[in-house]
């Protein structure tokens, strides 16, 4: 009876399916545009600016915020801390998600996406950035997938062909662990080519070092921002060890981004210092340039310290919204503000309102998958069949 | 660029003296940092 009565209750008009509703409907609308008239239709690319928000936002941040999963499995499986174990499944599944859109927003921005899978048959060398950044995105996906499968077949009952997806456990992380140094530094070394259309500030032969240190940061802070959102919202999924083991993740997390972050803080005044560019701090990209990295790497790095050192939750989780921040910041200067910085206004690339529609779509097809997955899969709560095997 | 450098070697001497002293400040910074952060939780163990 009681069943029934929640069920005549459930109204699928929610305030969240509504908005998650119009913007897929409107990411629909553009997604047959661009599929029919062309990049030209629904987007300010250029030969000049090739790369836009698709590459900037969806790709750069998105493998960067992704990189949850490499760094928590690492933490669990590689380094012994099985105390953060509740954590590893949320962050294997963001992470998985993450790289599954950048893979799906990758099919808007490339101009012929059917092309995608070229790069293992026909290409111009394996030297090319490109094309390692291509087959480990493959290949970590792939990994990912696997990484994920105990969740979904423990849902469908599969136990035989589960018991061999957890035996592949470690094998899997090793890759994951390989492949996320090789591909997260390579997108950092893609910018090298381009060492005069980069502000010298951003630009530094270093950038491979930037852009793996940071995502490090953005894997940790999207676990404990990731995690936050979850408590809140699915709170009722939950099992006791994993509500018992959260404060023990964040606060472990936190450290460790803390440090991670004082040491890009250092790696990045390094980098100034190397290039001799500390002229060009006094200049208005100069600001910008300290308002990132005063704003977005000192600060977290200090907050997460004094969250860590009074057992503050509360700035903990701010804090590591501020650090994701950060790293989208970080992706969008070095894309798109810094990039072509010498150009005149007229010829810079600013996004259309369909590409940040598309973008904006991308994300909400994400969030409604990881509902619709944490709803119905042993994702926040062991299953009951599989208790022990943790 | 407010120094005037003639040879790269002038330009390399130059950055890689100022980089130097600063990896010192910041293997010591970071030192400090960590006790900084570690602090509470050597306390606790003590």
């Amino acid at each position: 009876m009681s069943d029934k009565v929640t069920t005549a209750d459930k109204t699928l008009f929610t305030p969240f399916n509504v908005i998650a509703g119009f913007i897929i409907i409107i990411g629909t609308v553009i997604t047959i545009l661009r599929f029919t008239g062309g990049l030209a239709a629904v987007t300010n690319l250029s030969d000049n600016n090739p790369w836009g928000l698709w590459i900037g936002f969806d790709l750069l941040v998105g493998v960067a915020l992704a990189a949850g999963g490499y760094v928590t499995s690492a933490a669990v499986y590689l380094f012994g801390m099985k105390k953060y174990h509740s954590a590893v499944r949320p962050a294997v599944l963001t992470g998985f998600l993450g790289y599954a859109l950048v893979v799906f927003a990758l099919h808007y921005d490339v101009g012929r996406p059917w092309r995608l899978p070229y790069p293992f048959i026909v290409q111009s060398g394996t030297t090319s950035l490109l094309f390692e950044v291509g087959a480990c995105v493959a290949l970590y996906l792939t990994v990912l997938f696997l990484e994920f499968t105990p969740a979904p077949l423990e849902w469908l009952g599969l136990k035989k062909v589960r018991e061999l997806a957890v035996k592949l456990t470690l094998l899997l992380t090793i890759f994951g662990v390989v492949l996320s140094t090789l591909h997260q530094s390579s997108l950092g070394a893609l910018f090298l080519i381009a060492p005069s259309k980069l502000h010298p500030l951003w630009y530094s032969p270093y950038l491979p070092v930037y852009f793996f240190v940071s995502s490090i940061i953005a894997g940790l802070s999207m676990v404990i921002f990731e995690s936050t959102l979850s408590h809140h919202y699915f709170a009722d999924k939950m099992d006791e060890a994993h509500l018992s083991e959260n404060e023990g993740v964040t606060l472990g997390f936190a450290k460790a981004a803390s440090f991670v972050l004082a040491g890009y803080f250092i790696i990045k005044i390094i980098g100034i210092s190397f290039s001799d560019n500390w002229y060009l701090l006094g200049t208005s990209y100069g600001i910008w340039f300290l308002v990132e990295l005063l704003g977005f790497v000192a600060l977290p790095s200090f907050l997460y310290a004094v969250g860590v050192r009074d057992k503050n939750l509360k700035l903990i989780k701010w804090t590591s919204l501020l650090a994701v921040l950060g790293i989208i910041l970080n992706r969008l200067n070095v894309s798109l503000v810094a990039f072509n910085w010498q150009l005149p206004s007229s010829e810079r690339y600013f996004p259309h309102w369909m590409e940040i529609a598309i973008s904006l779509f991308i994300v909400t097809v994400g969030i409604v998958v990881f509902r619709f997955i944490v709803t119905r899969m042993p994702i926040f709560y062991a299953h009951p069949d599989y208790k022990d095997s943790h | 660029m407010g120094d005037t450098f003639y040879t790269l070697q002038d330009f390399y001497t130059h950055t890689k003296g100022v980089t130097y002293i600063l990896i010192i400040v910041a293997l010591i910074g970071i030192a400090l940092f960590w006790s900084f952060l570690s602090q509470k939780d050597d306390e606790k163990k003590m």
